[in-house]
């Protein structure tokens, strides 16, 4: 019963390090697996953030960024398979039904296949659609579910963005969360043209997204497009860029960096969980010399030396620190899963995770198992005898 | 003949705070091969602290202590521990055995430290030493189904698995009726006429004492008398 209580701290211990960090280790590799959904081969350009000296006006301020720079990269710059200028504004939305207020995105015709991005109802708009600067829409799920009930098929129906009746041509289907927590279903896509002509009342656009063949180095490609836009833009060498180039690996990088950090700190609080265990059995491994005294002694007056006895208090730590520390893993498996399946949330739980906390276990066995091993081997083996 | 015990001298000063006892004030005797001594006295004669020092479980103050030539009243803990694991057998006046494992788990305890000895082995020996004291049928049971007399034939044959040259008892009657008593001295005596093991015994019974060779008397941490008997008791 005592050793099952001190068993206990160590258990919930370790299960504690195991799901934290099989829910961190989980956490980022359901944000590379979403900014992978994303597109793995996707370059964004998007306007640079202007102003002179000490004003900076944010980014996408600058106005140098035209649709004549996407054609010019798709064009000059080999390796380049889609590529759709864009910009985007939040408005309000109306139909006869509702109104919603979402992003406007203004994209070509070739967004549907940069994000591998099918449509549940209708179609993306066409080339032809961009040409004419046309006042169709195609819905994401979400403004779909608003503004005319979900599941419906809107494809038909006239909506009004900024007073102007769009057409919509199309629903896509669900994407869900983005990796940065927006919803990416909440959009409304329309040719980034009408966007220009329609609604801004602008020659510029504020990004472009390109999507690259496969094997083509993005890095590589970044440079290419760097270079092509600063000649364009005839920026002097040395003078700042007008536009800003990323890949989505950088991005999922850097959001990768964040959640390891965040693994790191919950595994630590786990950790000290694991420290308050240790102490447990070194508490329980100290009244267990106490409460042996005489069978040490005994032990002692047959022949055995005090690193016989060492080892056998300290083996004893080891295994109930080790037993502690299976269960613990078990434990955290279960929990695992059980975050898994309750709260939708992807835990993985790695190999290294287990190998750690197991072999903490063992460490803090020996480590906390020592002061008591060494004090009951260095009993006197008369005064231990005599120990009532 | 060379003395099985010779000791020359010996002291021990107990240091209780500020104050020092001294519970030996200087020992000298030699014990030979084959005798059977019970050690008397008084309670605070040194008697049992004499028999600890013998048992190499306690170190001296002063004085010197050959254990079968050799002076291990200089030796370390760790040589100490190899001396009291195949020189001396040791019986208690407690039993001092291992609740939770078997009689024959208990007996084989001292080979455990002792080495490489194989499993089999250790079994046969433990085995062996029990049956000698009479146990042979009882080898898987633990203490707590044994009766007092038995758990001390389970000590006494544990003493005896290392096959020492000197058995020390402290006391062994004290915590057994007279009649499990006189079988317990009974055995004593057959392992030393039949064995010729060296005894060293501490009891402050007198009839207890006459089932050995040799008396010896301490008061105040001297020997106040030292007698062969003439008429032993046979148990």
């Amino acid at each position: 019963m005592r050793t099952a209580l001190t068993a206990l701290g160590m258990i919930i211990g370790v299960a504690a390090v195991i799901v934290m960090v099989a829910i961190g280790t989980g956490a980022s590799s359901s944000i590379q697996a979403q900014i992978r959904s994303a597109g793995s081969n996707i370059v964004m350009v998007t306007a640079g953030s202007g102003g002179f000296g000490p004003v900076r006006q944010g980014q996408g301020a600058v106005t140098t960024l035209t649709a004549d720079d996407a054609a010019a990269i798709k064009q000059e710059i080999p390796g380049i398979r889609y590529i759709s200028p864009g910009l985007n504004t939040r408005t309000q939305i109306v139909a006869s039904a509702g109104n919603w207020n979402t992003q406007v995105q203004g994209a070509s015709a070739e967004l549907a296949a940069i994000r591998s991005w099918p449509a549940q109802f209708g179609s993306f708009f066409t080339e032809d659609d961009v040409t004419a600067a046309r006042k169709v829409a195609v819905l994401g799920s979400v403004v779909r579910d608003q503004l005319f009930g979900a599941g419906t098929d809107p494809t038909g129906e006239i909506i009004r963005i900024k007073n102007q009746p769009f057409q919509v041509i199309g629903v896509l289907t669900s994407k869900g969360q983005a990796a940065m927590g927006q919803d990416q279903d909440d959009t409304v896509i329309v040719p980034f043209t009408t966007v220009q002509k329609k609604l801004m009342g602008v020659q510029h656009v504020t990004n472009i997204t390109v999507s690259a063949e496969n094997g083509v180095a993005l890095d590589t490609l970044s440079d290419q497009i760097s270079a092509l836009l600063r000649t364009r833009h005839r920026i002097q060498p040395g003078a700042d860029d007008d536009f800003l180039v990323r890949t989505l690996e950088e991005m999922a990088s850097v959001l990768t960096s964040t959640t390891n950090t965040m693994t790191y700190l919950l595994a630590g609080i786990a950790a000290v969980s694991l420290i308050v265990g240790g102490i447990g059995i070194m508490n329980i491994m100290l009244v267990s010399v106490t409460e042996r005294t005489r069978e040490i002694g005994l032990r002692l007056s047959v022949g055995a030396r005090d690193v016989d006895v060492l080892m056998q208090f300290l083996v004893e730590s080891i295994v109930l620190s080790l037993a502690g520390g299976a269960i613990g893993i078990g434990l955290g498996f279960g929990i695992s899963y059980g975050v898994q399946r309750v709260m939708q949330w992807s835990a993985v739980v790695t190999p290294a995770a287990v190998m750690m906390s197991f072999g903490v276990a063992a460490a803090i066995g020996v480590f906390f198992g020592f002061y008591p091993a060494r004090k009951a081997a260095q009993l006197n083996p008369i005064d231990a005898l005599r120990y009532e | 003949m060379n003395a099985v015990i010779s000791t020359r001298q010996l002291t021990k000063i107990y240091d209780v705070g500020e104050v020092q006892v001294p519970a030996l004030r200087g020992v000298s005797l030699d014990v030979a091969p084959g005798e059977f001594v019970a050690l008397t006295g008084p309670s605070g004669s040194g008697k049992s602290t004499f028999m600890h020092l013998l048992g190499c479980l306690d170190r001296p103050t002063g004085g010197q202590y050959f254990l079968n030539g050799k002076d291990v009243s200089k030796l370390g803990s760790r040589e100490l521990a190899r001396v009291r694991n195949t020189e001396i057998g040791f019986v208690f006046q407690g039993f001092n055995l291992l609740s939770r494992t078997s009689a024959l788990e208990n007996v084989e305890l001292p080979l455990l430290y002792a080495g490489s000895i194989h499993a089999a082995e250790r079994r046969e020996r433990a085995t062996e030493a029990l049956t000698a004291v009479g146990l042979g049928e009882r080898l898987d049971h633990h203490p707590n189904q044994l009766s007092g007399g038995q758990q001390q034939r389970v000590a006494i044959a544990r003493a005896l698995v290392n096959r020492p040259t000197l058995l020390l008892a402290d006391e062994p009657t004290g915590n057994l009726d007279s009649k499990t008593g006189i079988e317990v001295m009974g055995i004593f005596q057959r392992l030393n006429m039949e064995r010729g093991i060296t005894i060293v015994l501490v009891t402050h019974e007198a009839d207890i004492a006459e089932y050995g060779t040799r008396i010896i008397t301490f008061r105040d941490g001297v020997v106040l008398n030292d007698t062969a008997i003439e008429h032993r008791r046979i148990a």
